[in-house]
C-alpha cells in the first residue's frame, strides 16, 4: 500500500480507487470514527503537513468535513474560498496553481463549480490533490462516506439494491456514486423524470420512471438534491407535481423493506424531494453520513500524506 | 525575380483532372510551361521528384481576429500561417470586431491583404447587420465592392429567425451569392461543452446533442430548396447531417457542405485530461460520425475541407473547460493531418483530398478564375503547393506563424508536409530546414 500510495498521489475520482483501496480506506475510516468518539479527538498523524482548502463554490459543510478531518490529524489546515465571479476576471487558476505549489503545502482539496479542474490542477501542481466536487461530475469522497454508512447499517454490500432518486443528469453524487455502488457488487437503479436522466447510463445502471414500483425492492433510498434552477430550465412542471410523484414521504415509505436506509447528500429540500418526517425518521441515515464524512476525509487524508512517504 | 523550374514532381490538379509527373516552369508570375524534360538553364532549378505540386489550397472558413482581436491573430500572421500550409487563398469569417457587415470594411481587409503578397483573401460578409440577427447586412453592396463578396455568414452563431434567414436566402440570388449556415439551434445547444451521450454523461459536462446541429441544418435545406437559393452547411459533424444532406442533394436542392479536419480525424474519446484544446464548436462527435464524415468526404456528399482555424490567446485557451473559448487552429496542420489519417490510411485517394481542398471549396464559393482556379496550365497564374508525402515529421504548434498555438494535433507524427508554397510566381513560404538537392530527389523516390 505504501508504495502504491506514494504513486497515486491524488484522490480525483472513485475510479483512481481499486476495490482493495476502497477496503482500505473503510477500514481506516473505521477506526478514525472510534478515535472521534474519545475526549480527545486528535491524532498526530499529519503533523507539519499543510492542507489547502481551495473552494471555488460555496459549501460549508464539506469545506468543514474537510477541515475537521485534517486537523484531527494535526495538519495545517488553510481555507482559499473564492467567488466564481471574482476569480472568472481575476487570478486564473493556473496562477493559483503556480502560487499554491511555491507556498510548499502537501495537499489541495479543490471544489469548483467546472467538471475536470482537479484534473488541471494536477497537471499544473506537484502535490496531492483531492477532488470535493467538480461541477456536475465526480464527488469521491462523498461515494465513499456513502459506502462507510450504508456498510455501517447494513453489512456487507454486495447483491443490495441502491436507487438514486432525483436529478441524476447534473449530479455529481450520482455520478461517483453510481461506479462505488457497482464496485461493490450493488444493483443500481436511477430513478427520475426522463428530464432529469442522461441520454446514456454507465453499464449496469437500470433507469425507472417510477418510484412506487422501484421502492419495495431498496435496501438504500437515496434521494438527491433538486434545485429550483432545474424548475426555470423546465425540466419540470412545479415543485407540487415534482413531490407528487418522486417525494420520498412516509406513505411511500411504507412500501419499502424494513431496514430501508434513507440517505441524503444535503442541504435538504424539506418538502421537496424528501418529507421532514422522513428526513427525522430512524430509518434516515442522513446525520449518519456527516459524521462518516470525517472519518472517511480523515482516512482518505491519512492514506494520501501520512503513509506511503518514499524513503528514497 | 528568377525563373523557377519544379523538376519532376507528381502534378495533381483537379481543375484539369491531371495528375502525371512534369516538369513545371514558372516565370513572371505565371506557369510558362508544363511538360517533360524541360531545360533548366536561366532558371532556379528545385529538384521535386518524389513530391507532389497542387494549385494553392483554399480553405473557405478561417477566424482571422482582425480587425478587433489583433492579440489573437492579425491579417499578417493569419495569411503567412495559410501559405505555411500550402493555402494560397481564404475566406476569412466576418465575427471580427467590428463585424465585416459593410462595404469599406471588406474592402479595407481586401486591400492590407494584397499588400501583404500572401495569400488571396476572401472576406465572407455578414448575412444581418452587426451579426445580430435582425435587419439583413448591405450584402448586395459588399458584392458590388472591390472585394467582390460572394458568400454571407454570421458564422459563430446561427441566423435564429427563419424568416429573416429566408429572406437572405431569396435576396442573393440577385447576384448569385451563397449563404454560408453555422448550422447550430442554440436552445438545443445553449451551455453545451461537448458532445451528448455516453462521454459527456462520463466527464459530467454540460452536453450539445447531435440534434443541435441537424434541426437546423433540416431547417436551411428546407429554406434552400424553397428559395433556390444556394446554401453552404459549414463544419458539418454528425452522421444525421450528412444523411440530410445527401437526400437534400438527391433531390436537386443546391447546396454544399464542409468539413473540417478536426471533425474528421478526432472524436469525443479523445478528450484528455480536460484539456480545454479538445473544445470545439460543434463538438468532437462519436467515431461513428466521423465514419460517415469520412465516407461522404470521399464520396464527395461533403464538397471541402475548411479548418474552421479558431486562433485562441493561450490565457483564454487553458483554463478551466467550461471558460475556455470553442475553437482551435487548423491551417498548418490541415494537409499533414488529413494526409496521414485519410490517405495514407487508404480511405481517400490523393487526388480526392487535392480536390477537396481546392476546386470542391471553389465551386462551394463561386470562386472562378482570374480570381482563383486557373491549375497548373500554361498561362495560369502561379499559385502553387509542393508537397512531401514521404518524410516523417513531428507537428509543432509552437513554432506556428499562427498567433493562435491551440492546435489539438500537436506532437503528432505526421507526414504530408509543405515544403514550398508559390503565390503569383514569388516563392512565399520555403520549409526552412528542407534539403534540396538530387539526392534529396532519390532518397525520396527509394522510399515511395
Ligand atoms: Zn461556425
Ligand atoms: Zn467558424
Amino acid at each position: 500500500m505504501a508504495g502504491e500510495a506514494a504513486e497515486r498521489r491524488h484522490l480525483l475520482d472513485v475510479d483512481d480507487l481499486t476495490r482493495e483501496d476502497v477496503e482500505r480506506v473503510l477500514e481506516t475510516a473505521r477506526s478514525f470514527s472510534e478515535v472521534m468518539r474519545r475526549p480527545i479527538k486528535k491524532v498526530p498523524s499529519l503533523r507539519g503537513k499543510t492542507v489547502v482548502n481551495l473552494f471555488y463554490e460555496p459549501s460549508t459543510r464539506t469545506r468543514l468535513s474537510f477541515e475537521v478531518a485534517a486537523k484531527r490529524l494535526s495538519a495545517d489546515v488553510l481555507n482559499f474560498t473564492a467567488s466564481t465571479s471574482s476569480v472568472e476576471k481575476g487570478e486564473s487558476l493556473k496562477d493559483t496553481a503556480l502560487t499554491l505549489r511555491a507556498m510548499g503545502v502537501d495537499a489541495v482539496v479543490i471544489r469548483h463549480p467546472v467538471a475536470g479542474t482537479p484534473w488541471l490542477l494536477r497537471r499544473w501542481l506537484d502535490v496531492s490533490v483531492l477532488n470535493a466536487g467538480d461541477g456536475m461530475h465526480a464527488h469521491p469522497t462523498q461515494a465513499l462516506l456513502d459506502l462507510f454508512t450504508m456498510r455501517e447499517r447494513l453489512g456487507d454490500l454486495e447483491g443490495r439494491t441502491i436507487a438514486y432518486v432525483g436529478d441524476i443528469l447534473h449530479s455529481r453524487v450520482a455520478r461517483s456514486g453510481f461506479k462505488a455502488c457497482l464496485a461493490m457488487g450493488m444493483r443500481v437503479v436511477a430513478v427520475a423524470p426522463p428530464t432529469l436522466l442522461p441520454p446514456v447510463l454507465p453499464e449496469g445502471v437500470e433507469v425507472s420512471y417510477d418510484l412506487d414500483e422501484v421502492i419495495p425492492r431498496c435496501d438504500v433510498l437515496y434521494m438527491l438534491r433538486v434545485q429550483k434552477e432545474r424548475l426555470l430550465e423546465g425540466r419540470f412542471p412545479s415543485p407540487q407535481e415534482y413531490s407528487r410523484f418522486y417525494q420520498l414521504n412516509l406513505e411511500r415509505l411504507r412500501a419499502a423493506r424494513p431496514g430501508v436506509v434513507v440517505m441524503h447528500p444535503g442541504p435538504m429540500n424539506r418538502g421537496m424531494e424528501i418529507a421532514s418526517e422522513v428526513a427525522d425518521a430512524p430509518h434516515a441515515a442522513i446525520t449518519a453520513q456527516v459524521a462518516a464524512g470525517v472519518a472517511v476525509r480523515m482516512a482518505v487524508l491519512f492514506l494520501l500524506l501520512g503513509m506511503g512517504e518514499r524513503g528514497d | 525575380m528568377a525563373d523557377l523550374l519544379l523538376r519532376g514532381a507528381r502534378v495533381i490538379d483537379p481543375f484539369q483532372g491531371l495528375d502525371e509527373v512534369l516538369d513545371v516552369a514558372v516565370s513572371r508570375g505565371r506557369v510558362s510551361e508544363v511538360g517533360k524534360g524541360l531545360s533548366g538553364e536561366g532558371r532556379e532549378v528545385l529538384e521535386a521528384e518524389g513530391l507532389v505540386l497542387s494549385p494553392g489550397f483554399l480553405d473557405m472558413h478561417v477566424h482571422l481576429r482582425d480587425p478587433g482581436r489583433e492579440d489573437e491573430e492579425t491579417l499578417e500572421s493569419g495569411l503567412e500561417a495559410a501559405v505555411r500550409g500550402g493555402f494560397t487563398a481564404v475566406c476569412c469569417m466576418p465575427n471580427t470586431d467590428p463585424p465585416l457587415d459593410n462595404a469599406p470594411l471588406v474592402e479595407d481587409l481586401v486591400l492590407r491583404a494584397r499588400g501583404l503578397g500572401l495569400a488571396d483573401l476572401f472576406p465572407v460578409g455578414c448575412v444581418t447587420r452587426g451579426r445580430e440577427g435582425k435587419e439583413l447586412a448591405e450584402m448586395g453592396l459588399m458584392f458590388a465592392s472591390a472585394a467582390r463578396v460572394r458568400a454571407f455568414s454570421d458564422d459563430g452563431d446561427p441566423v435564429v429567425d427563419s424568416g429573416l434567414m429566408r429572406r437572405a436566402l431569396q435576396y442573393v440570388r440577385r447576384f448569385g451569392g451563397v449563404i454560408i449556415s453555422h448550422p447550430e439551434d442554440v436552445s438545443l445547444s445553449r451551455g453545451g461543452q461537448v458532445n451528448e451521450g455516453r462521454v459527456s454523461f462520463a466527464l459530467g459536462l454540460r452536453s450539445i446533442p447531435a440534434l443541435a446541429e441537424e434541426v437546423m441544418v433540416a431547417r436551411d435545406l428546407l429554406l434552400a430548396e424553397e428559395t433556390g437559393a444556394r446554401l453552404h452547411l459549414a463544419h458539418l459533424s454528425t452522421a444525421g447531417s450528412v444523411r440530410l444532406l445527401r437526400e437534400a442533394k438527391a433531390r436537386g436542392v443546391r447546396v454544399t457542405a464542409e468539413a473540417t479536419p478536426h471533425h474528421l480525424v478526432l472524436s469525443e474519446l479523445d478528450i484528455r485530461d480536460y484539456d480545454p484544446v479538445y473544445k470545439v464548436n460543434p463538438p468532437l462527435r462519436t467515431p461513428e460520425d466521423v465514419k460517415e464524415l469520412r465516407r461522404a468526404l470521399a464520396d464527395g456528399t461533403l464538397d471541402a475541407v475548411a479548418t474552421d482555424h479558431a486562433p485562441h490567446s493561450p490565457e483564454e485557451k487553458e483554463r478551466e473547460f467550461d471558460y475556455a473559448p470553442f475553437g482551435v487552429v487548423g491551417m498548418e496542420s490541415a494537409f499533414p493531418v488529413l494526409y496521414t489519417q485519410l490517405v495514407e490510411k487508404g480511405e481517400l485517394g490523393l487526388p480526392v483530398l487535392i480536390e477537396r481542398l481546392t476546386l470542391g471549396p471553389a465551386r462551394a464559393l463561386g470562386l472562378e478564375p482570374p480570381d482563383y482556379g486557373e491549375g497548373v496550365r500554361p498561362g495560369a497564374r502561379a499559385d502553387l503547393v509542393l508537397l512531401d508525402t514521404v518524410t516523417e515529421w513531428v507537428i509543432d504548434a509552437s513554432a506556428f506563424a499562427s498567433r493562435g498555438k491551440n492546435c489539438p494535433f500537436h506532437g503528432w507524427k505526421v507526414r504530408g508536409r509543405v515544403v514550398l508554397t508559390i503565390k503569383g510566381g514569388k516563392v512565399v513560404y520555403r520549409a526552412p530546414d528542407y534539403r534540396w538537392s538530387r539526392e534529396q530527389g532519390e532518397k525520396v523516390r527509394e522510399r515511395t
